[in-house]
């Protein structure tokens, strides 16, 4: 059923499809409104054994989660900016204990200074917890991601903790025509979640014991192999999501007009869609550019972007967060990708931080200067004002 | 004082406990305490915004860590006047451990509680002290849990003033607040405090505050006046203990 909805319903409608049985969480712009549309559902009736409440931080919501979600329960949470940071430690946990809560993020940055804006410092800040992310350019694809999220967390070769990365306001707050999925359909793709152990009583078990040196590491390594393993189980969800839907979004990226792209940029979450259209009226004038949309940031596809950029010489990465004595996350993970492969020219471009605008004639701009040559490889700032730091 | 554009909704309780601040302000100042002493602290809300509108050193600090903040202030400077400015869900809710924890070090401060009993500048969901039942935004079911009692909880935990106030009565509320920056350790107001946007209660506490005619004399009674039925405002218990800065010796008074 197609209908204009704005993107925290189609998120929160996605939820309830996916008929999770406990919700928690704490308000935080630009998240609220998600959870807020379930508290109605809930209030409504429509959520069957399922129960909502609210908790009294986002550590107390995390937590909540955890435990519902230790019992066996299909949970769900969602969160922003200073909120995640707040719920870290809990993450660590759960991706630990291999419990596959999902959250949605509603992707904002952090404070200081305070804002309520966004770009992605908050997600990327935990992108090494063993936590799957994957960062949708418009609320269909939000919708989507949120029953396929639960099929892969639950996945008994995964079991991991998955992150829906929205943008904030961007997208949450936006109307835009989405094709609502309707309860048969998702049933077909996700089965009632049956975890591995539980605390339940016929088979009782103890959880989240001490591992002391001899066991530590194998645990940790685990993760890793799991999230490896993730990768696979993700392409083979997103083929059965195209036959069921019709919808094709890729599985860890999608690359478009690469093949022959003397340019070609990489980016993530909903400015794919005004690059998309930049990249297609730049082809239309005969420039070879092309389009390199990140969907999962972890499991990072390392190789799905080597075989991409085979033949495209520059690469500009454009990044929405920095890390902060390094280059910015994104850079970082597609050099590591290419060295020792290939050696295209890396821009790496930090625009739209704390929700500054990115008018589409600044992606033109970054573009057509690395197009022709005008810039050299590294990185730099876009959309920056000129200022002069006071240092005492 | 100087002042700026406030962008609390008009007729919001906020206002009562700006002027009321801003006042005891003046007194100290005239009194010889100088505005750099008197450090303000706010927490993230409605209420928050608060420092923005003083003319005072301020620190904006990140959700419900007012009172671990102005701990650490005070014990690398205990000399300053810490006052805290707090909401109910920035206290009661993300920060309730601090609460506790500063009440038992008894900390020297004064802590001014928004308590409108809703999350404000999420625009209306429950907090600590929403009452059972009621409907807000994040519980349109109605409310499921009991409310807390804040005074109540602060008194058990070691807090050495306990007061009640209301921004619909400015000058006991500038009483209170003079009184709890005078005091010698850790002194919380908590200030009903209607939202007119999410829950407006200036009618039912209009109605239903009472002034305390007496401070109680012991915690018992205390927490009698504290249990009451009645909505009562003013100075409900004090009592002068060693300080977390005279426990440290980092202060003499
Ligand atoms: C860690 C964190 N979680 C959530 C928020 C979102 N948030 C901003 S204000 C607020 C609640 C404010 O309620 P209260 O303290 O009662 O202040 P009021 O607006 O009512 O004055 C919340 C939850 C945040 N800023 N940081
Ligand atoms: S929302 Fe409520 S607390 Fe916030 S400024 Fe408006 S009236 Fe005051
Ligand atoms: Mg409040």
């Amino acid at each position: 059923m197609r209908k204009v909805v704005r993107g925290f319903y189609a998120i929160a409608y996605a939820v309830k499809l996916s008929k999770p049985n406990v919700i928690c969480a704490y308000p935080i712009t630009p998240q609220t409104e998600i959870v807020e549309n379930l508290a109605e559902m809930y209030a409504n009736g429509e959520l069957e054994n399922c129960e909502y409440i609210t908790a009294e931080s986002e550590f107390g919501a995390a937590s909540v989660v955890l435990g519902a979600s230790a019992t066996g329960a299909r949970t769900f949470t969602a969160t922003s900016s200073q909120g995640l940071l707040l719920m870290t430690e809990v993450l660590y946990n759960a991706a630990g204990m291999r419990l596959p809560i999902v959250l949605a993020i509603a992707n904002r940055a952090v404070s200081a200074p305070l804002s309520i804006w966004n770009d992605h410092q908050d997600s990327i800040s935990v992108r090494d917890a063993g936590i799957i992310q994957i960062y949708v350019e418009n609320n269909q694809e939000a919708h989507d991601m949120i029953p396929f999220a639960f099929k892969v967390a639950e996945n008994k070769n995964v079991l991991l903790p998955f992150m829906v990365c929205v943008d904030g306001f961007k997208l949450t707050h936006a109307y835009e025509a989405v094709d609502l999925l309707n309860q048969e359909d998702v049933d077909n793709f996700l089965p009632p979640y049956n975890p591995v152990v539980s605390l339940r009583i016929d088979k009782p078990v103890a959880m989240g014991c001490y591992a002391p040196p001899p066991t530590y590491m194998e645990f940790r390594v685990a993760l890793e192999y799991a999230m490896e393993r993730a990768k696979k189980v993700i392409e083979d969800e997103s083929k059965e999501w195209y036959e069921i839907t019709g919808r094709d979004w890729g599985a860890h990226i999608k690359a478009e007009y690469c093949e022959d792209a003397e340019v070609a940029v990489i980016a993530m979450g909903s400015i794919v869609g005004m690059i998309r259209d930049v990249v297609e009226e730049m082809r239309k004038e005969g420039m070879k550019v092309g389009l390199l949309k990140i969907r999962t940031y972890r499991p990072f596809p390392a190789e799905e972007i080597r075989k991409a950029l085979t033949n495209v010489n520059k690469v500009i990465v454009i990044e929405r967060s920095l890390s902060i004595g390094s280059e910015p996350p994104v850079t970082l993970d597609v050099k590591s990708a290419l060295f020792g492969h290939s050696s295209q020219e890396i821009h790496s471009v930090v625009l739209g931080l704390g929700g500054r605008d990115v008018p589409r004639t600044q992606i033109i701009k970054i573009i057509k200067e690395v197009y022709e040559g005008k810039v050299k490889p590294g990185k730099r700032y876009e959309g920056l004002k000129e200022f002069e730091e006071v240092i005492p | 004082m100087k002042s700026i554009k406030t962008t609390w909704c008009p007729g919001c309780g906020n206002f009562g406990i700006l002027r009321a601040f801003i006042n005891v302000i003046e007194k100290l100042n005239k009194e010889g305490i100088e505005k750099g002493k008197i450090v303000v602290s706010s927490g993230i809300g409605c209420h928050g915004k608060i420092s923005d509108y003083l003319d005072l050193p301020s620190f904006h600090v990140i959700h419900g860590r007012v009172l671990p903040f102005l701990t650490g202030l005070k014990l690398a400077n205990p000399e300053l006047k810490a006052v805290g400015f707090v909401g109910d869900g920035d206290q009661y809710n993300e920060g309730i451990e601090h609460l506790i924890h500063a009440a038992k070090r008894n900390v020297d401060l004064a802590l001014f509680v928004h308590n409108n009993g809703v999350f404000g500048l999420t625009t209306g969901q429950m907090t600590a002290t929403t009452p059972r039942g009621k409907k807000t935004r994040s519980t349109p079911k109605g409310n499921p849990e009991y409310p807390i009692n804040p005074l109540l909880l602060a008194l058990s935990s070691g807090a050495t003033f306990i007061a009640r106030g209301y921004a619909g009565d400015m000058k006991q509320l500038e009483e209170l607040m003079y009184d709890a920056i005078k005091h010698i350790g850790f002194a919380i107001v908590d200030i009903l405090q209607p939202c007119v946007s999410f829950n407006n209660t200036w009618e039912f506490y209009n109605k239903n505050v009472e002034k305390l005619e007496k401070e109680a004399s012991d915690i018992k009674e205390a927490i009698d006046i504290i249990l009451s039925e009645k909505i009562y405002t003013g100075i409900i218990y004090r009592i002068r203990k060693d300080t977390f800065e005279e426990s440290l010796g980092i202060l003499k008074y």
